[in-house]
C-alpha cells in the first residue's frame, strides 16, 4: 500500500511538472491536462453524456484553480492577464474535439482505416474584432479564414487511386493529387486575388505545391460543388475549384497536417500516424474541411467545424508474409495507450457487418459494444472501442486490435455508382476522352452531375460530345460549358445525365493536342501531362432510410455530407486522372531554329531587295588583277596601257 | 470558249463531289497543311455548337473566323459542301474573266500602242505575245485553279480559305465601288489582303487613264476617293459584325489571333516552330519583325511595278502566302493559279526546274514526315520543320525567279533582246 501511495505521489509530481511545462508551452492545454489526470485518477464508467457534463464542470474548476494557484514566473503574467481579459467579457469559448478511427476489412484482403478528427468551435471569424484566443482550433487556419473571408474550405492530398470496384465507396472521396475548393463570403470583392493569395498561404501551411494553382487550372463549377455547411447563398462566382493531379503527397504534407490536431501526434489516435507506415500503403489521403455548421436543429447557433480526415488502405496481404492477419501494431507500428485528453469522444469502430457470427474473421480483444450507423445507403454494424474508458486498454494498458481471417470468401456489395475514364486514339494530333459511368442499381435510374476540367492544351471540341447509354443517345438535360482560353483558363464541362437502371453510360469528347512553347513543357515532357479527375456527384437511391437529422449524435464518418431526404444519399466519385502526351519540339535547338528560320526570311528579303534596288546592266568584264597591276606600273612609267 | 470552261467546271465539281463522298474527306480535313486554326471546318462547326449552347464563340480559343462566316454557315451549314464548291467555281470564273480582260488590255492597249508607235526594238518582236497564243491563257488559269491538288484538298477539307480566296480573286474584275467592297471583304477575313490595296488602286488608275504621278491632283483625288470607299466599307463590315454578335470580342479573337500567333499548331509556314522555340523575352520583337515583313514589301514593289498592277498583285499574293502567320495550301493555290498568265516569262526563268522539283518533293514529304513524327514516333519535330523550311525557300525562289524574269523582259523590251558589248561581242546582263 505504501509503495502504491509512493508511486502515486511520484506520478502526481511528475504530472505537475509536466503540466507546468505545458503551461509555458501553451496555456490552453494545461488545464485540460490537469483535468485528464483527474479523470485518470478516478475513472468513471458512467454514461458518456454524464461524463461529458461532469468533465466540463471539472474543467472549469481546474481553470479557476490554475488561475488562483498563480505562478511565480513573471513572464506568464502577461499571458494570464490576456487570458482573463478575453475570458471575462465573452463567455467561455465553446469548443469541442472528437476523434475516431474506422477500420473496415475489405474483401480484397486489404484494410481500410479512416481517421476522423473534428473540432467544433462556436465563434464568428467574420466579426469586427479579430478572434485572438484560440484553444482547440488551430490558429493558422483560423487566421486564414478571417483574413480571406472564407466560408468553406476543402482541401485534400491523396497518393494513389481509390479502386471503387474492389474497395467499395470511401467514407470521404478524394481525387489523386491535391484538390482544393473554397467558397468565399459574398463580401469578398476580388475573388480571384483572394484565391491567388489563399493558395499561396495554404501552400506554405501544408508544404505543398498549391502555389501552382493559377487561372489555368482553376474553374468555377456551377452545380457540382455546393456548400456543405450552412447555405445562404450559392452564387458560384464565390466558388473556386482546382486540382493538381500531379501533386505527390508525402511526409512533408503529413507533418503540418498533424500539427493542426489539438493533441498533435502526442496522444490519442494520432500516435498511430507514423509516416513510414502510412506511406507504405496502396492509398493514402489526408483532408481538411472547414465549414460553418448548425449546432442544433433550428440552427439558432452556428459554429465552425474543422474536420481532418486521413484515409489509408493497407495492402497487408502482400506485405504480411502470406499470413492473413493484421493488428494495429502491424499497420502502424504503434499501439494505443490513451485517448487524446482534449477529446470529448475518442472511439474506434470496426466494421463487422459481414461478420455477425465471426465466421469471416476473428476480432480480439472482443468488445461488447456494438453500434449501428447508416453509411452510404447501407446499415452497417460496428464494434466500438471507447478509448476514454480505461477498461478498453485492459490490464496491459495498451490496445492492440487484432483481426485474424478465417476464410477468404464473401463478396462485396457492388457500389451502385462507379466510373472510369481513359483516353482513346493514337498519335499525337487528336484523341478522345471516354468517361464511362456505371449504374448498378437493378431498377432505379438516377441523375448524376459530371464535371470535367480539362487544361487548355487539350482543345476540346464540344460538338463531338456524345452521351450514350444502352446503345442509345442520352441527351444531357443540362450542359454548362466554358471553353478554354490559351494560357488563361481551362475548359469546364458540367452536365446532368440521367443514368438508366443497370446500365453503362459513356461520355466521349474529342480533343486536339496543342504544341506548346518550349518553356511551357514540364521538365520531363515525354512523361506526359496530367488531366485532373472527372468529378461525378450524384444522389444515389438508398436501400435504407437515411438519417436527415444532422445534429443528432452519430459517428463522424457517416455524417459528412448533409442528407436532405431519406430515400437517397449523396455520393461523389472521382475518376482516374489522365496522362496525355503532347507533341514536343526539340528542346535542344532553339538557337538553330532561330538561325535557320531567320535565314529563310533573309533569303526572301534579300532576293526581293536585290531585284528591287538594282537594275540590269551589260556586264563589263573586270580586268584581272595582274593586268591591273601591270597597267598601274605602266601608268607610272608613262607607257600606253594594256587594253 | 464557254464550252471548255463548262467542261472544266463539270470535271472540277465531279472530282470534289466524289472526294466528299469518299473516306478521304475526313483524313484531308485533319491535315495541318490544308487547314489552319483559323480556317478549319471543325472549328467553324465548334463555333456554331457554342452558339447553340448559348456561349459566345469568341469566349474560347477554338473559333477564330469572322462573325460573318459564322452567320453565313448558320444558315448554310447543311449545304456546306455545295457552298465550298460554289466558292471555288465562282473564283475560277472570276479568274477566267479577269485574266481575259487583262489580256485584252495588254494586247489592245499596251502592245498595239507600242507597236504602232514603234517603241520596241526590232529584235524584240519574238518577245511580244500574239493574241493567238494568249487565247487559252484564261482557260489555263481557271484550270490551274480548279484542278490544282492544293485547291481540291482545301475544298474537300472545307477549309474556309477557299471562301477567303474568292473575294481576293473577284477584286480585279469589278468596278471601283465593288472593287473596294470586295477588297475590304478580303481584308476583313484575314487582315493581310490590306496590301492588295496598292495594286488595286494602280489597276483602276490604269484603266481610267489616270497617270501615276504624285504631283498631279487627279492622282491624289483618286487615292482619297478610293481609300474613303475602302475604309468606309471596312467600317460598315466591322460595325455589322458588332451588331450581329453584340460585342467586340471578335476583334482580339480574330485579328489578335492572326497577329500575335498564340496557336503553335504546325503548318507549312515559318511561324509555328520559330515561336515555339523562341526565348520569351525576344518573342514580341520577332513577332513584330515577322509581321512587318509581310506588309513591308508593298511600298517598294508598288514603286517598282507601278505600270504592271496585275503582276504586282501576283507578287503580293505570293508574299502573303509565304510569310503569313497561318498559311495553308489554299493560299498557295491562289497565286499559283496566276502562273499561266506569266507563261511568256519562261525563257527567262533560271531555276524553274529545280524549284518545281523541290515543291513537288516537299508536298509529298509533308504527310510522310508528319506521320513519322506524330504517329510513328520515329522522327521528331525537326524533320517536319526542315520540310517547311525547304518548302518556303522553294516558294521564295519561285517568286523571285518570276520577278527577275519579269524585270528582265521589261528591260529587253526597251533595250533589245540581243545585247552587244561595246566591242560587238555578245553581252551578258547582270544586276548592278
Amino acid at each position: 500500500m505504501a509503495a502504491y501511495v509512493n508511486r502515486c505521489s511520484n506520478l502526481l509530481v511528475f504530472i505537475f511538472i509536466l503540466s507546468v511545462f505545458l503551461f509555458v508551452d501553451s496555456q490552453q492545454t494545461t488545464p485540460v491536462n490537469e483535468q485528464h489526470t483527474n479523470t485518470a485518477d478516478n475513472p468513471q464508467p458512467a454514461a458518456e453524456s454524464a461524463t461529458q457534463t461532469a468533465e466540463e464542470g471539472r474543467w472549469e474548476a481546474t481553470e479557476v484553480d490554475e488561475a488562483a494557484l498563480g505562478d511565480s514566473a513573471a513572464d506568464k503574467l502577461g499571458v494570464r492577464a490576456s487570458d482573463t481579459f478575453v475570458l471575462t467579457p465573452t463567455p467561455q469559448p465553446k469548443d469541442d474535439f472528437q476523434e475516431e478511427l474506422v477500420i473496415r476489412p475489405l474483401h480484397s484482403g486489404d484494410i481500410y482505416a479512416s481517421f476522423q478528427f473534428r473540432t467544433l468551435w462556436e465563434t464568428d471569424f467574420m466579426r469586427e474584432n479579430k478572434v485572438s484566443h484560440y484553444r482547440l482550433f488551430p490558429k493558422s487556419l483560423g487566421q486564414v479564414i478571417s483574413k480571406f473571408s472564407v466560408r468553406e474550405l476543402h482541401i485534400s492530398f491523396t497518393q494513389g487511386y481509390w479502386r471503387t470496384m474492389q474497395w467499395g465507396q470511401p467514407f470521404l472521396p478524394s481525387p489523386p493529387g491535391a484538390e482544393l475548393w473554397v467558397w468565399f463570403q459574398d463580401s469578398v470583392t476580388d475573388v480571384d486575388a483572394a484565391w491567388k493569395e489563399l493558395t499561396n498561404v495554404l501552400s506554405g501551411i501544408f508544404c505543398a505545391s498549391l502555389n501552382f494553382i493559377d487561372s489555368t487550372n482553376t474553374v468555377q463549377p456551377s452545380a457540382s460543388f455546393k456548400p456543405l455547411g450552412i447555405v445562404n447563398e450559392t452564387d458560384h462566382r464565390f466558388l473556386r475549384y482546382a486540382t493538381l493531379p500531379r501533386e505527390i503527397v508525402c511526409t512533408e504534407n503529413l507533418t503540418p497536417w498533424k500539427k493542426l490536431l489539438p493533441c498533435g501526434s502526442k496522444a490519442g489516435l494520432a500516435v498511430l500516424l507514423k509516416s513510414e507506415k502510412l506511406f507504405h500503403s496502396s492509398f493514402f489521403s489526408q483532408t481538411v474541411h472547414i465549414r460553418p455548421v448548425c449546432q442544433d436543429r433550428e440552427c439558432k447557433t452556428t459554429s465552425w467545424e474543422l474536420r481532418q480526415t486521413l484515409n489509408v488502405v493497407f495492402d497487408l496481404h502482400t506485405s504480411g508474409q502470406g499470413k492473413r492477419e493484421w493488428s494495429l501494431f502491424k499497420m502502424f507500428s504503434r499501439t494505443l495507450t490513451e485517448a487524446c485528453p482534449l477529446a470529448s469522444s475518442s472511439k474506434i469502430y470496426i466494421d463487422v457487418t459481414d461478420n455477425p457470427q465471426e465466421e469471416y474473421f476473428e476480432l480480439s480483444p472482443a468488445t461488447p459494444l456494438l453500434s449501428q450507423a447508416v453509411v452510404l445507403g447501407d446499415r452497417r454494424t460496428f464494434s466500438v472501442y471507447d478509448l476514454t474508458q480505461q477498461v478498453t486498454f485492459g490490464t496491459v494498458r495498451s490496445l492492440n486490435l487484432l483481426i485474424r481471417w478465417k476464410s477468404t470468401e464473401g463478396d462485396m456489395l457492388r457500389p451502385l455508382l462507379h466510373a472510369e475514364r481513359y483516353v482513346a486514339g493514337y498519335g499525337l494530333q487528336t484523341g478522345e476522352i471516354h468517361t464511362v459511368m456505371y449504374n448498378n442499381h437493378p431498377f432505379r435510374s438516377f441523375p448524376v452531375l459530371l464535371l470535367d476540367s480539362v487544361p487548355w492544351y487539350l482543345r476540346l471540341y464540344i460538338h463531338t460530345l456524345t452521351v450514350t447509354s444502352k446503345g442509345k443517345d442520352n441527351t444531357p438535360s443540362y450542359i454548362h460549358y466554358q471553353p478554354s482560353k490559351d494560357r488563361m483558363r481551362p475548359h469546364l464541362l458540367e452536365m446532368l445525365v440521367q443514368l438508366p437502371p443497370h446500365s453503362v453510360t459513356e461520355v466521349t469528347v474529342q480533343f486536339e493536342r496543342a504544341l506548346l512553347k518550349w518553356t511551357e513543357y514540364t521538365p520531363d515532357p515525354n512523361h506526359g501531362f496530367y488531366v485532373g479527375s472527372s468529378v461525378i456527384s450524384a444522389l444515389v437511391p438508398s436501400s435504407v432510410a437515411m438519417d436527415t437529422n444532422i445534429t443528432q449524435e452519430q459517428p463522424l464518418f457517416s455524417s459528412f455530407f448533409p442528407c436532405k431526404e431519406e430515400s437517397s444519399y449523396f455520393v461523389r466519385v472521382y475518376t482516374e486522372p489522365l496522362l496525355v502526351n503532347l507533341p514536343t519540339p526539340d528542346f535542344s535547338m532553339p538557337y538553330n531554329v532561330i538561325c535557320l528560320t531567320c535565314t529563310v526570311v533573309a533569303v526572301g528579303y534579300g532576293s526581293l531587295y536585290n531585284l528591287l534596288t538594282r537594275s540590269f546592266q551589260i556586264e563589263e568584264p573586270n580586268p584581272r588583277l595582274a593586268k591591273k597591276i601591270a597597267n598601274f606600273i605602266r601608268r607610272i612609267r608613262g607607257v600606253p596601257l594594256l587594253s | 470558249m464557254a464550252a471548255p470552261l463548262t467542261l472544266l467546271l463539270v470535271v472540277a465539281v465531279t472530282i470534289r463531289a466524289a472526294l466528299y463522298r469518299s473516306s478521304l474527306a475526313e483524313v484531308i480535313a485533319e491535315r495541318v497543311e490544308v487547314v489552319s486554326p483559323i480556317t478549319a471546318w471543325k472549328r467553324v462547326i465548334e463555333g456554331l455548337a457554342l452558339l447553340d449552347l448559348g456561349v459566345s464563340p469568341y469566349s474560347g480559343d477554338v473559333f477564330h473566323e469572322t462573325p460573318l462566316v459564322i452567320y453565313l454557315f448558320h444558315f448554310l451549314v447543311d449545304y456546306a459542301e455545295i457552298t465550298f464548291m460554289l466558292a471555288d467555281v465562282i473564283s475560277a470564273i472570276a479568274l477566267y474573266l479577269a485574266v481575259k480582260e487583262y489580256n485584252k488590255q495588254v494586247v489592245r492597249k499596251k502592245q498595239k500602242f507600242a507597236l504602232e508607235a514603234d517603241r520596241y526594238p526590232q529584235d524584240c518582236l519574238e518577245l511580244i505575245r500574239s493574241p493567238k497564243e494568249m487565247l487559252y491563257i484564261p482557260l489555263k488559269v481557271a484550270m490551274f485553279y480548279l484542278l490544282n491538288p492544293f485547291t481540291i484538298l482545301s475544298c474537300v477539307a472545307k477549309s474556309t480559305c477557299g471562301l477567303n480566296n474568292a473575294p481576293q480573286i473577284i477584286t480585279p474584275h469589278c468596278f471601283k465601288i465593288s472593287f473596294a467592297v470586295f477588297l475590304c471583304l478580303a481584308t476583313y477575313q484575314s487582315i493581310y489582303p490590306l496590301t492588295l490595296c496598292a495594286p488595286a488602286m494602280l489597276y483602276l488608275m490604269q484603266r481610267q487613264y489616270i497617270p501615276v504621278n504624285y504631283r498631279r491632283a487627279s492622282f491624289w483625288w483618286f487615292v482619297v476617293q478610293y481609300l474613303f470607299m475602302y475604309l468606309g466599307s471596312l467600317f460598315v463590315l466591322i460595325c455589322l459584325s458588332f451588331f450581329l454578335l453584340g460585342s467586340w470580342d471578335y476583334l482580339p479573337s480574330v485579328y489578335g489571333f492572326i497577329l500575335s500567333v498564340p496557336d503553335l499548331t504546325p503548318n507549312i509556314g515559318l511561324f509555328w516552330y520559330f515561336f515555339a522555340e523562341m526565348f520569351e523575352h525576344f518573342r514580341l520583337f520577332f513577332l513584330c519583325v515577322f509581321q512587318i515583313n509581310v506588309f513591308f514589301y508593298t511600298v517598294p514593289l508598288s514603286i517598282k511595278l507601278k505600270d504592271h498592277p496585275v503582276f504586282l498583285m501576283f507578287m503580293q499574293l505570293a508574299v502573303i502566302s509565304i510569310f503569313k502567320s497561318y498559311p495553308t495550301v489554299g493560299d498557295i493555290a491562289l497565286y499559283m493559279a496566276l502562273l499561266p498568265v506569266w507563261s511568256h516569262l519562261h525563257r527567262f526563268l533560271r531555276n524553274i526546274f529545280l524549284v518545281s522539283c523541290v515543291l513537288l518533293a516537299c508536298s509529298v514529304l509533308f504527310p510522310v514526315l508528319w506521320h513519322l513524327w506524330i504517329y510513328a514516333g520515329s522522327a521528331n519535330s525537326n524533320f517536319y520543320y526542315a520540310i517547311t523550311l525547304l518548302f518556303n525557300v522553294a516558294q521564295i525562289l519561285l517568286v523571285s525567279d518570276y520577278f527577275y524574269a519579269f524585270l528582265r523582259r521589261e528591260h529587253h523590251l526597251i533595250h533589245g533582246l540581243y545585247l552587244k558589248k561595246k566591242d560587238g561581242s555578245e553581252a551578258t546582263l547582270v544586276l548592278k
